[in-house]
């Protein structure tokens, strides 16, 4: 199926909650409400039509005004792939763990928490994978010094 | 028991001295410390082309086991604790070579946020060896400087030891 | 008259010297500086947690016993089987057999209750 055909089947059950679909090559790509992501994920993993049973990446990416968490959805059944993203403010980033819909979340979301500070709801191990353990900030927010604490 | 650091130095323990240098410096065993890309030419310089080996230097990889800590890569702040618990838990005598800009310096990430600019800032290094990485033969070198160091050292004299002290 | 022992004899002090030089060498020319955090636990580098010496699992002592009980049992059937062609020429073939056949019975006993036990398994499972 195309993207942008599945975009539209989503929509379909979920109506507005899908947020806008871009139709931006080479991935088009779906924003959707931080509070229906796990239940549009669901959808997308156990349909038989869409199928995605593989999350293939979950990055954040941090714009000045919003941070964004991106996920690539890929479906080794049908072999299709869509894109997801989440708009989130940058005081406070939080949204639901995908964790229990796809497994490979876990340490990604992790990476995401420990590098942009954006707070998973919901999941079972939420602490620093890349920094040391007692690191305070997180460094790739871009109001992050480049060099660090040092001058 | 120990005869270290006992004998007065109207004494004259050249050849006896020399002979233990000789025998540490022909039989340095080094412990596998790759952390970054230097590691591949670390890899490198044990392997058959420019091969260590021939001068004594086996790779081992426990610390306990070894008496020359090759640190091949970029220190970060995370692997600083790590290296240094390594570091002391190597036994008497121990050396270190810092191969590489960034096990000297930090090199070419300096300026980052997560890394230690340079190994010599945790613990005592003998040998820098430059480069990014540094060829096998320049790593040779290294450890060639590093015998005549050992050479020089005296211990059994009562005098100051140039030898291998306490890194408490 | 115990010429056959003179090359046993000069390995074992060739062995002690040998070995007495090495750890005496040692004494004398290796620098010992122990302290505290040399001394903890290697463990890759890794701050160590929990104790260095655990509790070993028992399959391994078991192993051993059934190890040691059958050795032996092999270590008396061999001679038997050494001999055993001059009891058949003196004619008490049978009794000979026998004899050695209930012992390797008894034992056999012993095998067959181990292996219903489960414990010639490695992981033994125990019952729910």
């Amino acid at each position: 199926m195309e993207p942008l055909a599945i975009y539209n089947r989503v929509k379909e059950k979920v109506g507005d909650r899908i947020l806008e679909i871009v139709d931006k090559q080479p991935n088009p790509f779906a924003v959707v409400a931080p509070a229906a992501l796990v239940e549009i994920c669901e959808y997308l993993k156990n349909d038989p039509e869409t199928s995605f049973d593989c999350l293939s990446n979950e990055s954040g990416v941090d714009y000045k005004d919003r941070i964004e968490v991106v996920y690539h959805l890929f479906s080794y059944k049908l072999r299709h792939l869509a894109v997801l993203k989440v708009k989130l403010p940058r005081e406070n980033p939080s949204v639901p763990t995908l964790e229990n819909v796809w497994n490979a979340a876990n340490w990604m979301e992790r990476e995401i928490y420990d590098l942009l500070g954006v707070n998973f709801e919901g999941h079972s191990d939420l602490r620093r994978i890349l920094m040391p353990e007692d690191w305070e900030g997180h460094p790739l927010r871009k109001d992050y010094p480049v060099t660090g604490a040092r001058i | 028991m120990s005869l270290l650091n006992t004998l007065p130095d109207y004494v004259i323990t050249t050849k006896t001295d020399e002979i233990i240098n000789w025998m540490r410096k022909s039989s340095i065993w080094y412990m596998l410390f790759g952390l970054a890309c230097c590691a591949i030419e670390l890899m490198h310089t044990g392997g058959p082309r420019a091969d260590i080996d021939r001068f004594g230097a086996s790779p081992r990889a426990s610390a306990r086991q070894s008496d020359l800590m090759i640190v091949a890569g970029t220190l970060t702040l995370k692997m600083a604790l790590r290296t240094r618990l390594l570091y002391d838990q190597m036994p008497d005598p121990k050396y270190a070579i810092a191969m590489g800009s960034c096990a000297s310096c930090g090199g070419l990430f300096q300026l980052a946020y997560s890394v230690c600019d340079g190994v010599d800032k945790i613990l005592p290094v003998d040998v820098y060896v430059p480069g990014c990485p540094p060829r096998p033969e320049a790593l040779t070198e290294g450890l060639l400087k590093l015998q005549d160091k050992i050479m020089t050292e005296r211990w059994l004299t009562k005098a100051p030891s140039n030898g291998n002290t306490a890194h408490a | 008259m115990f010429f056959q022992f003179g090359v046993p004899l000069a390995l074992t002090i060739i062995a002690i010297v040998f070995v007495t030089a090495m750890f005496g060498l040692q004494k004398l020319l290796a620098p010992s500086n122990p302290y505290a955090r040399k001394l903890t636990p290697y463990e890759c580098g890794e701050p160590p947690t929990g104790r260095a010496w655990i509790n070993f699992n028992v399959r391994f002592y078991v192993i051993a016993l059934i190890f040691v009980v059958f050795e032996v049992e092999v270590a008396f059937v061999y001679p038997i089987a050494a001999v055993f062609v001059d009891w058949v020429k003196s004619g008490h073939r049978l009794y000979a057999l026998s004899e050695i056949l209930i012992f390797l019975l008894i034992l056999f006993v012993g095998l067959i209750y181990v292996w219903a036990k489960h414990d010639l398994e490695w992981i033994k499972k125990v019952p729910e």
